[in-house]
């Protein structure tokens, strides 16, 4: 690997640290996008989707969530007996090596918490069992015929399995972009995010108010009808987590979102405009239950019941450090054209071209690493495996392996999905953690992250999308 | 498939007349493709899109199909569909989709 | 030649996307009426 490969040679931002937690919201997926039409138009389903919802030692003890927070290496999951959602991990705790897992009574509480609107409110005797906290602002409390006058207006009604436990209201009688539902996806965002931040600063000993900025990568939109995607969620993340002096703005590019955020974070610290630099995403609400009928058909538990989010520290890079590498980084352009060979071509052998590499040179691909158990049952296939075959493929036509050798490549360089299906969270991102880890140990020399985005799915062009880049270790 | 699509297909197919139209999918994986071409050529197979109850009888090819990559021109054969003959796994995807087109 | 010329091409990101297709069969001399990608994640 050429250290001096072009006119700036290796230029490298240190990763200081990162976090990916889970919110286990069972009796908030009947609000994901899906289920949400799909129960309006037939509430058998409704009925249907609560008897197959999991309880949290279940999520917990799920092998993709424990690889998600740090405590199972992801090349281990081939090795575990299937099907996972059957087979639970003994002994599983809810804290990971560099992730957690928090409960739905945890969720709600810190909803409210994070609500500065009175769009939350809960029913006062389950606030009291469930902590009774009181943060800087307290939670609006009703009773349960409140609660239930609320819902008939047209309040989302929030359920602790049949228990009716609080209410969450739209801030606008006309505004759609103010809606309940809308709201709800951005608050559950903002919450997540805040979890995975506030957790990677008390892992680095770090105080929230030595972070500079903020960017947060969040799927939704944030703003109101004048504005809808009007944005920067990620200030309202920072104020959650106290960064006080830290200011903040989004990214968003559907799933690449959070590696341009990387790339625009660690560009930041490089040019010296910031020092200690966050990037976050909280998970998409919108996403829950997603593919819930194709696991009610199989009879399967819904396995779409977690909001996914994680937090990123970048800073200038140390001696020895994890890092990412600037000289690696790939977009793909305009003209490039959508065929996985020219996403390939564009997000993995020219950069590496750049540093003197071949497909051959990287030790560990992340790509888009959905949980297949999720995936396969709908009829969408083994995702992180066809983007590992697509590589070695290219590597075939190159010259640089054989076409016998595609199954060893991903083999040697992949690894089974693990990630929710959340969108910007499975594409690539969500290896960092185990990358680092393999890179401080020497096991690997490093890792190239491809994630890909949907932009057709907006409406606006026909395009597809991609962000790619090396992350490998600092001399020492 | 997509409600928007089973919708766009069904105007097409009264726009143009079934008869004179073939569905091209370009499916990695061929659970997928099955699905879809019961949705074009019998109805949806979920009953819940626009496709739902209608029999549209459109053959459903696969652009990697021998049938129809052999129609394409060499250069565009080897610059956009090469890699993807590596990556996808044509046979199953054949059988399911050859017989459905024999019941047309 | 397929017997019926007109083709919807329906794509999938990961797989052959819809632009691809068209693109392929319009240089085979087939009329593309309608193109469009499906992303399943």
């Amino acid at each position: 690997m050429s250290e001096t490969v072009g006119s700036l040679g290796a230029v490298r931002v240190g990763i200081d640290g990162v976090f990916y937690s889970l919110a286990h919201v069972p009796d908030l997926v009947r609000y994901g996008s899906k289920p949400l039409r799909e129960i309006r138009a037939n509430p058998v389903l409704g009925d249907e989707l609560k008897k197959k919802l999991r309880d949290f030692n279940a999520a917990v003890a799920y092998a993709p969530h424990q690889a998600y927070i740090g405590n199972i290496a992801p090349e281990q999951l081939s090795d575990l007996p299937k099907p996972w959602y059957e087979k639970l991990i003994e002994g599983a705790t809810s804290k990971g090596r560099f992730g957690d897992l928090f409960d739905q009574n945890s969720f709600y509480v810190r909803l409210a918490a994070a609500d500065q609107f009175d769009l939350v409110s809960l029913e006062t005797g389950w606030f009291q069992e469930n902590g009774g906290r009181t943060s800087a602002h307290a939670p609006k409390l009703r009773s349960k015929t409140e609660l239930q006058a609320v819902c008939e207006k047209g309040a989302l009604p929030l359920y602790s399995r049949e228990r009716l436990i609080g209410a969450f209201e739209a801030a606008h009688p006309e505004d759609a972009s103010l809606a309940a539902e809308v709201l709800l996806e951005n608050l559950a965002a903002k919450v997540t995010a805040a979890q995975s931040l506030r957790s990677v600063c008390k892992n680095l000993d770090l105080e929230p108010d030595e972070l500079d900025f903020i960017i947060s990568c969040s799927e939704e939109a944030v703003g109101d009808r004048y504005n809808r995607g009007g944005g920067n969620l990620a200030k309202a993340i920072a104020e959650e987590v106290g960064c006080v002096n830290a200011s903040g703005c989004d990214v968003k590019a559907f799933c690449a979102g959070p590696m341009y955020a990387m790339v625009q974070a660690a560009s930041l610290v490089q040019s010296g405009v910031a020092k200690k630099v966050a990037v976050v995403a909280g998970g998409s609400l919108a996403k829950l239950g997603m593919k819930f009928e194709s696991h009610l058909k199989n009879k399967i538990p819904v396995l779409e019941d977690v909001l996914g989010s994680f937090a990123v520290i970048l800073s200038a890079a140390k001696p020895g450090q994890v890092c990412i590498r600037l000289d690696s980084i790939a977009f793909h352009p305009v003209g490039a054209g959508a065929s996985p060979q020219a996403m390939a071509e564009n997000l993995a052998e020219k950069p590496l071209a750049k540093l003197g590499m071949k497909l051959t040179d990287v030790d560990r691909y992340g790509v888009e690493l959905h949980n297949p158990e999720i995936t396969i049952p709908s009829g969408s296939g083994d995702v992180a495996r066809t983007n590992y075959l697509t590589l070695a493929a290219l590597a075939v036509m190159r010259g640089q392996i054989v076409k016998p050798q595609m199954e060893d490549f991903v083999r040697a360089r992949g690894m089974l999905g693990y990630a929710p299906t959340q969108g910007h969270i499975p594409s690539a991102i969500v290896y960092l953690g185990h990358a680092a880890e393999r890179l401080r140990t020497k096991e690997i020399r490093n890792a190239l992250l491809i994630a890909k985005g949907s932009l057709f799915l907006g409406r606006m062009t026909q395009l597809s999308d991609g962000c790619s880049f090396l992350l490998d270790c600092n001399g020492t | 498939m997509n409600f928007e699509n089973q919708g766009v297909i069904k105007r097409l197919a009264d726009q143009y007349g079934s008869e004179n139209l073939t569905v091209v999918l370009g499916n990695g994986e061929a659970n997928g493709v099955e699905v879809f071409a019961e949705t074009v050529m019998e109805g949806d197979p979920s009953y819940a899109g626009p496709l739902a109850g209608v029999a549209l009888k459109i053959p459903v090819y696969h652009i990697l199909e021998d049938e129809v990559m052999s129609q394409v021109p060499e250069n565009l054969r080897e610059e956009k569909l090469q890699l993807s003959a590596l990556v996808v796994d044509v046979d199953p995807m054949h059988q399911v989709l050859e017989a459905s087109r024999k019941r047309i | 030649m397929l017997k019926r010329k007109k083709i919807i091409a329906i794509g999938e990101r990961d797989g052959v996307p819809g632009p691809v297709i068209a693109e392929c069969l319009e240089g085979a001399g087939y009329e593309v009426v309608f193109q469009a990608t499906e992303c399943f994640v």
